[in-house]
């Protein structure tokens, strides 16, 4: 579902420019898990900008489901953004004064849904991560690892094709890292195509594929056995 | 476009984000809300006293000259200089014929007299007067009737007391009109009580009557004391006194050049200079209002762009998730606008109370320094339109300057 061919992007630093990606190939099926590993400046961001639209690249090719993603205007990158992915971040990123249900009706909101049909789904959404008690609370009074489920909640709402989580344990503790990625594997086993960003090896090893960056290279990509993350709960 | 307007969600978003930052909402409105205060305050105050100035002149014809008769300064046609001049009677109609331009030439007689009540007496100027005067200088009478025509042809012994005279005279509630009072040992009948026209100039102790009863009093023959010239509205006053002059000077025998033979008085001349000054003063008060405006409308943009600086992260939230640079664009504009809408009619509200106060404070009685302070709603709107309009273009800029950052930068900054 994602196609990944020859990409190539750097960035101007001054008068010289920065090569951060040489010529990447990366090809991702239906219902995958994927790690993406490497030392900050291995261009692992980048790549992750790049296939979450938030970013261009250079050269090289980017296909998402039969759709080529090339020289999008800034609105039509907004609409793919909506329909096509959903956006886990490292500090969550939720709007501090919005609720936790208003933070997940939020994409919703952006696909122009009624509000009340929203209010439904992202009411669906917030019961699947388990967090429907707290739909009135603010962020500034959920815990981290509650943050990062609403976030969660948020990225599913608008029922993307891809989700893509930027070190989404990196501000947690291990056992809430776990219990993240619990439920990330859970998603994953009802079908969704999850792309995870880490620089852990412990989060890498609860993924199915791990895919090594340095220096702008795939360095590895091999398929791995995929630990559990409840047996170490 | 409409239907985002009446959209409870975008008024939740516009309502969320100016209540978590108070402050910087409230700053912002205090700037377009003591712009618009000001400006109706001044605009009020101005127009306040505009209309105190025209009650002042209110009941007087405006393109008026006065002209009285002096000493020549120039001998001439063998006459000395330092003749006595005098106007004659037969001079008012010389120039009402030959001038151009002429409304009104009224011709006036004016002496001290000591006036007769009983056992209460004054010191009065008495005015020989024809009905015409009515005509240039409005006499407001509370009681009874001018002069007419009839006084006039008939030298009736008739007068008409000004309030304050009356005031000295007479008891409270006492009937006027009827009564004698006496003046130069001869009884005069009182025919009406005409309001004081003036506040300002203190109190009058005019009294009228009519002119041939003057002539015939004070034994004046054909002399009159001065003449009221007043011009059509569309003549220049000045190209009158001028002519009048002139035509009094051949008349005389004096010389074209003499300046002191005549002296005048022209109100239309000194009127001129209270306008120019009130036009004056409009133009400041619009100035300062304007000015002040914009201030407020920099206040906006200014505050605007911290906001969207402070929302960087939020608004990289918000396209991540899939709003469009025009989505985005549109919130903060809204923002803006609203906001602008809502400060700028409190502004109008409460610029209508120091109006009311204005009109407390300086604005009863006869003697008002500001009468009828208010200003044009229309003027009002504009000024509230313009306001708005500015504050969606400045609006515009921290709006660009959101979208024009990438959502990856945004998200970056922490």
């Amino acid at each position: 579902m994602l196609e990944i061919k020859k990409l190539h992007k750097s960035y101007a630093i001054g008068d010289s420019s920065l090569h951060v990606l040489k010529g990447i190939d990366l090809s991702v099926a239906q219902g995958e898990m994927v790690a993406i590993m490497g030392s900050s400046g291995s261009g692992k961001s980048t790549l992750l900008n790049i296939i979450g639209m938030l970013d261009e690249a250079d050269e090289g090719d980017y296909i998402l489901d039969d759709v080529p993603i090339k020289n999008l205007t800034e609105k039509k990158a907004a609409i793919y953004r909506n329909k096509f992915l959903g956006f886990i971040f490292q500090s969550f990123n939720l709007i501090n004064y919005k609720n936790a249900l208003e933070n997940v009706g939020l994409p919703l909101y952006y696909q122009g849904l009624k509000r009340k049909e929203r209010q439904e789904k992202a009411r669906f959404h917030l019961k699947k991560v388990g967090l429907l008690d707290w739909a009135t609370h603010l962020p500034s009074e959920l815990s981290g690892g509650q943050k990062q489920r609403v976030a969660i909640a948020r990225a599913l709402a608008s029922d993307p094709k891809l989700l893509l989580a930027d070190e989404p344990t990196g501000a947690l503790d291990t056992t809430t890292s776990y219990d993240i990625m619990a439920f990330l594997q859970q998603l994953n086993d009802e079908g969704k195509t999850i792309l995870i960003v880490t620089h852990e090896e412990d989060i890498a090893a609860m993924c199915k594929r791990i895919v090594r960056l340095r220096d702008g290279v795939i360095m590895e990509d091999k398929k791995v056995t995929q630990v559990r993350a409840e047996t170490h709960v | 476009m409409i239907k985002f307007l009446f959209d409870r969600d975008t008024w939740q978003e516009v309502y969320d984000s100016m209540s978590k930052n108070k402050l910087r909402t409230g700053i912002t409105m205090v700037g377009v809300w003591w712009g618009i205060l000001l400006l109706i305050a001044l605009l009020g105050a101005a127009r306040g006293m505009e209309n105190s100035f025209n009650r002042a002149f209110g009941d007087f014809a405006t393109n008026s000259v006065f002209v009285w008769g002096q000493s020549t300064s120039k001998p001439f046609k063998g006459f000395q200089e330092g003749r006595r001049v005098s106007l004659k009677l037969s001079h008012a109609k010389k120039i009402e014929d030959n001038v151009e331009g002429i409304e009104f030439v009224v011709p006036r007689n004016r002496n001290q007299a000591l006036v007769v009540r009983n056992f209460l007496s004054g010191s009065y100027s008495v005015n020989g007067d024809f009905p015409l005067l009515d005509k240039v200088q409005k006499k407001k009478l509370l009681k009874g009737r001018f002069i007419n025509q009839n006084d006039i042809d008939a030298n009736k012994k008739v007068a008409v007391i000004s309030e304050d005279i009356y005031k000295q005279l007479f008891e409270k509630d006492e009937l006027a009109i009827g009564q004698y009072i006496q003046m130069n040992s001869i009884n005069f009948t009182i025919i009406g009580v005409s309001q004081t026209e003036n506040a300002n100039m203190g109190p009058s102790s005019d009294i009228h009557i009519p002119f041939t009863t003057f002539q015939q009093i004070y034994n004046q023959g054909d002399t009159i004391g001065w003449l009221m010239i007043t011009g059509k509205p569309e003549y220049s006053i000045k190209q009158i006194e001028e002519d009048a002059k002139l035509l009094l000077r051949n008349l005389n025998k004096i010389h074209p050049e003499d300046k002191r033979a005549f002296g005048s008085f022209n109100l239309g001349k000194e009127f001129a200079k209270i306008t120019g000054f009130l036009t004056g003063m409009q133009f400041l008060t619009w100035f300062v209002g304007i000015s002040t405006l914009i201030a407020g409308v920099f206040a906006i943009g200014n505050i605007l762009l911290i906001t969207v600086k402070e929302r960087t992260k939020e608004i990289g939230v918000r396209r991540a998730l899939g709003a469009t640079p025009f989505e985005i664009k549109r919130q903060i504009v809204v923002e803006a606008v609203f906001l602008t809408l809502i400060a700028g009619l409190l502004g109008i509200i409460s610029g209508g109370w120091i109006l009311i106060a204005i009109d407390q404070a300086w604005g009863q009685g006869d003697d008002a320094t500001l009468v009828n302070a208010s200003v044009s709603i229309t003027v009002v709107f504009i000024a509230l339109l313009i306001l708005v309009v500015l504050g969606t273009l400045i609006g515009l800029i921290p709006a660009f300057k959101a979208t024009s950052i990438k959502p990856i930068e945004a998200l970056r900054e922490e």
